[in-house]
This record gives structure tokens, C-alpha cells and sequence, in this order.
């Protein structure tokens, strides 16, 4: 404090935890172009349009019903396996449109990972849950395995957790552990976009909290799509957000800005409270 | 205290208090600045204290927006939110206290224009005192300390005595000649100055207790026709 | 005021009292038949019964082991038989739920097991023992396994049905396809249920005697060859009991004792499969 006579207040940007990466740094990681989504007539998605940025956290949210977690789905293509689903426009993943007609699935879904709402770990060992992707992509070799398997539970912070019971089931895990694990299976086979379908929803608050520190991890190393519908987790983990509501995308921006001045009457409404 | 669970969230907390120490830094450099301006007569020195007002504007509106973005994006709780609404009311009396420093030296320069009227003797004790007030508040704020924030408001009154006293003793000069007028009134307004800023340290060590134990010391009179509404 | 409390009292009692009355009736068959087969045959059982051939007529002594392990190997084979389609049929049908084949498939399944098992054993006997002129084990295994077939086939479809999709969904987004995901992840989440329904079915043939007199026919002497004519405990207690002889009466109500233990002890298995495997699922 007493140093030299006139101290320079420093004149940061005030921004929230990591500052945005100057333009050079934000490469877009997804395109979503004018899409649209039927349920055999009905419309659950209205012609979206938004860029997902490389290494951030992007959060869907709005109320039941709003077609985020559709448009989650859209990203890996899972929207596939439901019956009479129609999709119009387009989605870019790293420039490649997924929706073009020879794309090779299994190589999206690896490209593509998702984390679901209930966790769901196979009724298998610890370690042949984690070793079922790279199995599935022919990886057989024992060290190796045991070696992915070590990496990917110690970046979703298990590995201390569990490293003396690898061959125990998976089963015997708390539900925090158990969401933990099936994040550690989904980046075994290295993804680069991390999708998380409202992964803290069935998890206490402590659970919450390090799910939440471990995608801020994640982060720099995958790009993470978040569907929440605890707004405030939206708040507290993401980098940029986009509301939905019924099928439309109100508006997608920097979270801080959202959040403190959002620009639609709509946004505000849901954001502070009033449904209506 | 354990830390938060996420780093991030610990770290932006602790840039706030360092962004407020920092501003308290500046503030309290002003002051003395413009104390030294006064008694050496350089009015170089004082236009540098005015020049250093921007910066001083400049940090309040930077943490005030660091604090609306810890509101909106964190929801804190508890102690949480205690330092963060502490902080928003904080930066206010740093920033008039900055004001008030600035004006201390427009009318050191003034004054350094014509010979002095006498020894400067009381006015150096008061502001000593604020600047002591202030560095203590900030003390007990960096320290959570609610003792010392205590012994911030104990020291109040020694101030305000220490202007009534100057006040009377400089209307003697304004009655004895005139000529004396300006220079008495220039000394009694740097006088007025100062004891504001041992008011505004003063709030921020109200806001200190605030934040250490949740209650609100402020106004007095006035917290019991609040306990008798409520 | 009284006379509805009291009345109320005495129908709960009446209805109570018919209730017991009811399980009671339905008990006192199977107690009775425990009973009595065990109190004729349990005194014929012995070691020698377990490890001995069938006696020439007249003779005392003797055993059915060949019948004991006629009827093992009869329904290894049957299983041979039953499993791997029951299980691939039933994977089909939960898998394409919607399918005119699945459809067909389910009818199909739901008749057969209504088919009398002497019809069965009919059928079994035109096409696997007149074109090869010879009674078999093999023909026998198969009669057998066709009984089989709805149980596994059905239990399989409705424990697969209720994996819950979340698994199913949780392989594909890996990358698997559908096929892999239904063998490596939903079909063993289903074993449990699966084995229990597997052994529920071997329960129920275990006993079974018209499809075998048609089929694997009898055979007095040791034979475990699979082309031949084999004993099995159902079809010697048949001939045994019809016959004249005090002796072989004797031998038969063991083999009955024999038989119901081991319905007995598939039935236990079952349950305590379904139960072990269960907690292992909750973790």
C-alpha cells in the first residue's frame, strides 16, 4: 500500500473467473444453421441458428418443454433412434455437416460424447465401464487400456476415489461417483465436444458443486454443452448461454451479460422469476 | 475458513478485496499527498492528487461491476453476500474520500498563493487522525476484524472535537482582520474535508462489523423505530 | 352404533377366515403329494439307487442312474436347443418392438406354448425319428427344447423391454451400434432375469413324459450317446409303474421322490438366482 506516492489503480475488465480469450482465441467449435425439428408434424425446434465455441461452456436452459434437451440431442444425432423425427437446416461440427447422408456415426459419437441426466453406468466392473468405448473402437491391449482408464477417472477427479476397487461394480457407487464415472467413460474416447444433458438434476448439492469445478476443468480441453434447467448452475458454470422457449432461441450471448442485462423482455421475465 | 469448491468462484472473491485494497491504497496516498502539498506549499504536487481522481472514478466503477457480476452469476450466501454488499457500500466512501482529498488539494493550491496565516498545528493532527482511521478501517476489512473496526468508531470523536476546536480558533482570525478571511476560510473548509473523512472511514468500519457478525451498527436512533416496525 | 362395529368385526372375520381357508385348499394338494410320494419312495433311496444300473426283473436292488443322467442330458440338450433361439428371438422382438415379423414372432411363441406336449412329442417323432429309422437322445432334446422355446423367448423380450433405455441410449452415444449395444450392454443387464427364466423352463420339462416316448424313447442299459435311445427318470417311472412287479413300484416312487427334488431345487435356484442377481443389479 505505501509505495510509490501515486499508485496506478489497475484498470482490469471486469469479467467473470477466466476472461473471454481475446476474438484470435474464440474458434467455433459447432454451427447450427436455421435448424428445425419435427415430431412427425409437430415442431419441437423452430429454426435455431447459433455458434458453440471451442474450449467453453455453453448452457442451454428454459422452461419444460422448450426442446433444449432436443437440440442436445441434435449435436450426436441420438434424436435418430426416436421414430417419425424430420430435421431441416443444418449443424456443423469442426466444419463437417453431421447431417450429411454418408456420415459415419460411430465416428461422430466418438467425436461427440454425452453425459445423461440419470447416470446410467453399465451393471459392469469400474474399469469395463471406462474400457467400453475404446474396446468398441478396438483398443485391446491390457496396459494400454489400463492406462486410458487411469487417465480418464483421474480428469473426472475418481481416480482417487476408486483406484483400489476398479473390478468392483459399478453399481456400488454413490450417485455422485456414479455421474463422475459415466463422465470418465464419455471422455475415454477422447471427444472433443462433451454433451451433458442435465448431468447435476438427480444429485445433491455437494455432488453439484464438483460436477460443476470439473467442467470447469474440462473446459480446456473439450467443449462442453450444457442443458440445465437450474438456471442459476447456468449462471454459476457457463461461459455463454442461450434461452429457449418453445422451440425458439430467444437469445444466446456471454452468460455474464445475460444474466446481469439480458436483452429480451422474455429472457428478463424467466430469469428473474416471472412466469407468467 | 474451508474455500469454496470451485477455485474459480475463491478467486474472484479474492480479486475483489484486492481491487478494494488497492483503491483504499490510492485513496489514502492521496490523502497524505495532499496533506504534504499543503505544508510544503507545492502545488505541483497538489495538481498530481487531482490528476489521480479518474483513476479513483475509474476503479469504483470497475468493482462495482465486479460485484453486480458475483451477484448475478454466483448467487452468495451468508458471509458471502455480507463482503460483497460491504464492498458495493465501501467503494462508495473510498471513492468521496478520494473526492474530498482532491478538493483538500485545490485549496492547498489556493492557499500556497499567499503566505500562510499560522502554523499549520492542528490541521496535520486531524489529518493524521482521519488517515489512521481510514488505514485502520481497511486493517479490520482485510482482517475481518470487528474489533478493530470497533476502535475505528471509538475514534470519531476525537476528530470532530479536534475541528470544533479549529473552527473556533480560525473564527477568531476572521473576526481579528479581515484580510485574514480567505485563507482562514480555505483552512477551515480543508478542516471540513478532513473530518468527513474520518466520517466516511468511520462508515466503512460500520459496514466491517456488518460483514464479520451480521449486525447493523449504523444509525443508531434509527434502528429502533426499524425494531418497532418490524 | 354397536351392532355396525360388530358387524363389521364379524365380517372381517369371515372374509379373513375364507381367505386361509382358500390358501389351505390350494397348499393341501402339493403337501399331500410331498407327502405321500416322499413316504412311499424315500425309504428305496440310497446311494446304490444314484450309482446303480436297473436290475434284471426279479432282481432286487439296482438303481437309475442311467435314467438320472438320461434326464440330464436330455435337458442339456434341450437348452442347447431353447436358449440360443429363445434369447435371439427375444432380443429381436425387443430390439423392433414394432415389426409385423416381431408381431408373428410373439403369436407364434404364445401358441406353441399352449400345444399339448404329447402333440409335441408327435411332431418331434416325424421329423427327427422316422427320416433316421431310430429313436434318439438328440430327437428327445429337441422335442423338449421346443417346449422350451415360448419360456425363454418371452421372459427374455420382457426383461429386455425393462432395461431401462437410459443404458441402451448410454452405449449408443460411445458409438456402438444397435446390435453391439443390445449384446454387450442390455442383454447382460437382462441375465438375471434371463437365467431364472432359463431355469423356470427346465423346471417345467424336467417332468415332461409324452414328447420322450416318442422321441428318446427308453433305454434299459447306460447309454449317453446322443443317437441312440437314452433312460430318462419320467419314462422309467412310467414303465416301472405299470408294471407288475413290487420292486419296481418301489424304484419308481423314488424316482418320483427323485424327480419332485428336483423340481424342487430348480425352482429354489430360481428364486435365489433372481434374488443374488437383483441386489447385484442395485449395486
Amino acid at each position: 500500500m505505501k509505495g510509490t506516492l501515486m499508485t496506478e489503480v489497475r484498470i482490469a475488465p471486469a469479467t467473470k473467473s477466466s476472461p473471454p480469450a481475446s476474438a484470435a482465441e474464440e474458434t467455433p467449435m459447432i454451427q447450427i444453421e436455421r435448424l428445425e425439428l419435427f415430431y412427425g408434424a409437430k415442431p419441437a425446434l423452430k429454426g435455431i441458428s447459433m455458434t458453440i465455441l471451442k474450449n467453453r461452456v455453453t448452457a442451454f436452459i428454459g422452461p419444460s418443454g422448450c426442446g433444449k434437451s432436443t437440440l442436445l440431442r441434435c449435436l450426436n444425432r441420438m434424436n435418430d433412434l426416436i421414430e417419425g423425427v424430420r430435421i431441416a437446416g443444418s449443424i456443423r461440427v469442426g466444419g463437417a455437416d453431421i447431417y450429411a447422408p454418408r456420415t459415419d456415426i460411430t465416428a461422430l459419437r466418438k467425436r461427440v460424447g454425452m453425459v445423461f441426466q440419470k447416470s446410467n453406468p453399465f451393471p459392469k466392473s469400474i474399469f469395463d465401464n471406462v474400457a467400453y468405448g475404446p474396446r468398441l473402437l478396438g483398443q485391446r491391449g491390457r496396459a494400454a487400456l489400463e492406462g486410458i482408464v487411469e487417465k480418464s477417472l483421474r480428469a473426472s477427479a475418481l481416480w482417487e476415489e476408486v483406484r483400489d476397487r476398479l473390478h468392483e461394480s459399478a453399481l456400488g457407487l454413490s450417485g455422485g461417483q456414479q455421474q463422475r464415472l459415466c463422465i470418465a467413460r464419455a471422455i475415454a474416447v477422447e471427444p472433443d465436444i462433451l454433451l451433458m444433458d442435465e448431468p447435476c438434476s438427480a444429485l445433491d448439492p455437494i455432488a453439484t458443486a464438483k460436477i460443476e469445478e470439473l467442467m470447469e476443468e474440462l473446459k480446456n480441453r473439450y467443449t462442453i454443452v450444457v442443458v440445465t434447467h437450474n438456471m442459476q448452475q447456468a449462471a454459476r458454470a457457463s461461459d455463454y448461454t442461450g434461452f429457449l422457449l418453445m422451440g425458439d432461441l430467444v437469445e444466446f450471448g456471454e452468460t455474464a451479460k445475460l444474466f446481469t442485462t439480458p436483452g429480451d423482455r422474455r429472457t428478463e421475465d424467466y430469469i428473474t422469476g416471472r412466469f407468467g | 475458513m474451508t474455500e469454496h469448491t470451485s477455485r474459480h468462484y475463491e478467486r474472484e472473491l479474492q480479486e475483489l478485496k484486492e481491487k478494494i485494497l488497492l483503491l483504499g491504497g490510492t485513496v489514502e496516498e492521496m490523502i497524505a499527498s495532499a496533506m504534504k502539498s499543503l505544508l510544503s506549499r507545492d502545488a505541483g504536487l497538489a495538481r498530481r492528487v487531482i490528476e489521480t481522481d479518474p483513476q479513483v472514478d475509474a476503479g469504483e466503477l470497475e468493482i462495482d461491476h465486479h460485484c453486480l457480476n458475483l451477484l448475478a452469476l454466483r448467487q452468495p450466501a451468508a458471509s458471502d453476500l455480507r463482503f460483497i454488499a460491504t464492498a458495493l457500500k465501501i467503494v462508495t466512501d473510498l471513492e468521496r474520500i478520494g473526492d474530498l482529498a482532491v478538493n483538500t488539494a485545490e485549496r492547498s493550491i489556493e492557499l500556497s498563493k499567499e503566505p500562510p496565516l499560522k502554523p499549520y498545528i492542528d490541521i496535520p493532527r486531524m489529518a493524521s487522525a482521519a488517515a489512521e482511521m481510514l488505514h485502520r478501517a481497511l486493517d479490520a476489512f482485510v482482517k475481518r476484524d470487528p474489533d478493530e473496526a470497533r476502535g475505528v468508531l471509538a475514534a470519531d470523536d476525537a476528530v470532530d472535537k479536534l475541528y470544533v476546536q479549529l473552527f473556533r480558533e480560525l473564527l477568531t482570525y476572521m473576526i481579528e482582520e479581515p484580510q485574514n478571511v480567505s485563507r482562514a476560510l480555505g483552512i477551515t473548509f480543508i478542516a471540513k474535508y478532513l473530518e468527513r473523512i474520518a466520517d466516511h472511514a468511520t462508515n466503512i468500519a460500520q459496514m466491517v462489523i456488518f460483514m464479520c457478525e451480521g449486525r447493523d451498527v449504523r444509525h443508531p436512533a434509527a434502528q429502533d423505530l426499524v425494531a418497532r416496525e418490524e | 352404533m354397536l351392532r355396525t362395529r360388530l358387524r363389521r368385526r364379524i365380517l372381517s372375520w369371515a372374509v379373513s377366515g375364507f381367505c386361509g381357508f382358500s390358501v389351505a385348499a390350494a397348499l393341501l394338494p402339493l403337501g399331500c403329494i410331498l407327502l405321500y410320494v416322499l413316504k412311499q419312495g424315500v425309504s428305496t433311496l440310497s446311494w446304490d439307487f444314484f450309482t446303480r444300473m436297473p436290475q434284471p426283473v426279479g432282481e432286487a436292488g439296482g438303481g437309475m442312474a442311467n435314467a438320472i443322467v438320461g434326464t440330464l442330458i436330455l435337458i442339456s440338450l434341450a437348452a442347447a436347443v431353447a436358449v440360443p433361439v429363445g434369447i435371439l428371438s427375444g432380443i429381436h422382438l425387443a430390439e423392433y418392438p414394432a415389426g409385423r415379423l416381431g408381431a408373428i414372432v410373439r403369436f407364434a411363441a404364445d401358441v406353441l406354448n399352449g400345444v399339448p406336449s404329447i402333440v409335441i412329442g408327435i411332431f418331434a417323432y416325424s421329423i427327427a425319428v422316422l427320416p433316421f429309422r431310430r429313436f434318439s437322445a438328440a430327437a428327445g432334446g429337441l422335442a423338449l427344447g421346443f417346449m422350451m422355446i415360448p419360456i425363454v423367448l418371452r421372459t427374455t423380450e420382457e426383461l429386455l423391454k425393462l432395461v431401462p433405455s437410459t443404458l441402451r441410449d448410454g452405449a449408443l452415444a460411445l458409438g456402438a451400434t444397435r446390435a453391439r449395444a443390445a449384446f454387450t450392454v442390455v442383454l447382460p443387464a437382462a441375465l438375471p432375469g434371463i437365467v431364472t427364466g432359463v431355469l423356470v423352463a427346465v423346471a417345467r420339462i424336467a417332468g415332461e413324459t409324452a414328447p420322450l416316448l416318442f422321441t428318446a424313447f427308453n433305454n434299459r442299459y447306460w447309454s449317453t450317446r446322443l443317437d441312440q435311445p437314452i433312460a430318462s427318470l419320467t419314462v422309467q417311472m412310467y414303465t416301472y409303474a405299470i408294471s407288475p412287479y413290487d420292486d419296481w413300484h418301489r424304484q419308481a416312487w423314488a424316482g418320483a421322490t427323485v424327480l419332485i427334488g428336483a423340481v424342487l431345487v430348480f425352482s429354489l435356484l430360481a428364486r435365489a438366482s433372481t434374488r443374488r442377481l437383483e441386489r447385484m443389479h442395485r449395486g
